[in-house]
């Protein structure tokens, strides 16, 4: 790593490589794009990892000219969803969500939770985070990195507003479809959330 | 006029004009060779297709490679080493020894040994290899297979067959013993 990466232990990452670890063979899908570090941790597993860089494909196609919930944006879902999440009904055994999802505007973040639904096996978790910050605001972007089974490298990538802000009642209900839901406190502005499918 | 760019027309890498070029002899399914000599080459004397250079076809090659131009179709570079270099804009499947990209690769890549990926690079495609390295920058979509060896087996109780059929692992002879040869139709990944 070229810069300065915070370190951070992870209760919520440990929890979901427990869930992964014995078993070789799974498919993951890593929503932050490409790393060193994630190919070598999840590959070593003997697992095929998918890798997308969930902010940099939403940020090629919206365009901030149309309205929320017209034709174009409607169209702009459909593919976002198709570049994003072009897999069939169940057959993802993980996810790895990091903080993307706080970035999306509602309508694309609800259609990404139905996608995310259908394309999850039964049985399987995402590891997802949302930041505490009570309004919308700026916040630092990382690159979410995974040094061993319980830590984390964050690897600074500027600065991004967050869009929605969701306290853990607003969590749950975005997740209502999902079987469970599980918090881990953390001493930092960050809640680490298991969504189990 | 004198100045107009030619690099808007597939060349092969023949330069006589009473010869037909490689989309000319694509059309009709003919192998073609090109000479490794006659392309602007990187340091470690691979066969190269140059940056101004199209190829839409098929690539066999029995050296190292270098790609800084652009190639659709396929790419096979069984024993050997492919590298995509920065201007190299690749819409094939690929299949080497070990692949380097610096440039666009649209495609699925195999590589038996590894494959080496750029912080300049962009890359669409599955990826299967034994091992891979990953610069930060590089951008990936796609799923990533890592091979693991398997370890050697203990030996078997009961005997084997003397001579088992070998699997064939090269590409198909081809008519002119060329070490890179681009034919057939226009194929897409």
């Amino acid at each position: 790593m070229t810069q300065e990466a915070l370190v951070k232990k992870s209760h919520g990452l440990a929890q979901f490589v427990a869930t992964i670890r014995d078993e070789a063979g799974l498919t993951i899908l890593d929503l932050g794009g490409i790393s060193q570090e994630n190919v070598s941790f999840l590959t070593g597993f003997g697992h095929r990892l998918y890798s997308e860089d969930l902010l940099r494909t939403l940020d090629s196609l919206t365009s901030e000219e149309d309205p929320p919930g017209g034709p174009s944006q409607r169209a702009q879902i459909e593919a976002f969803l198709a570049q994003c999440f072009d897999f069939g009904p169940g057959t993802l055994d993980g996810v790895l969500a990091w903080d993307t999802l706080q970035y999306l505007s509602r309508p694309v973040l609800l259609a990404t939770i139905d996608r995310l639904y259908e394309t999850l096996r039964p049985g399987a978790h995402m590891f997802t985070l949302f930041h505490t910050a009570e309004r919308p605001q700026e916040v630092p972007l990382y690159s979410y990195r995974i040094a061993d089974g319980e830590t984390l490298y964050l690897v600074p990538r500027g600065r991004r507003l967050t869009v929605q802000q969701f306290n853990n009642r607003g969590i749950e209900r975005l997740f209502e479809r999902f079987n469970a839901v599980k918090f881990f406190l953390t001493r930092d502005n960050l809640r680490e959330v298991i969504v189990k499918r | 006029m004198w100045t107009r760019k030619k690099e808007e027309e597939p060349v092969s890498a023949r330069p006589s004009s009473p010869i037909p070029t490689a989309a000319e002899l694509s059309r009709e399914g003919i192998p073609i060779s090109t000479a490794p000599t006659r392309v602007a080459e990187p340091s470690g004397g691979a066969a190269a297709v140059g940056k101004s250079v199209v190829v839409k076809g098929q690539i066999f090659s029995r050296e190292d490679l270098y790609v800084d131009g652009e190639v659709e179709g396929t790419i096979e570079v069984q024993e050997y080493r492919l590298t995509v270099g920065p201007n190299g804009k690749v819409h094939a499947n690929v299949k080497a020894k070990e692949i380097i990209v610096q440039g666009t690769v649209h495609g699925n890549m195999e590589a038996s040994e590894r494959i080496e990926i750029r912080k300049e690079a962009k890359i669409v495609g599955d990826l299967r290899t034994a091992r891979i390295a990953i610069e930060d920058g590089a951008y990936f979509k796609g799923s990533i297979d890592v091979i693991r060896a398997e370890a050697p087996k203990a030996a078997p109780v009961s005997p084997q067959p003397a001579r088992p059929a070998p699997t064939p692992t090269v590409p198909p002879a081809r008519p002119e013993p060329s070490k890179v040869a681009a034919a057939g139709a226009e194929t897409k990944s």
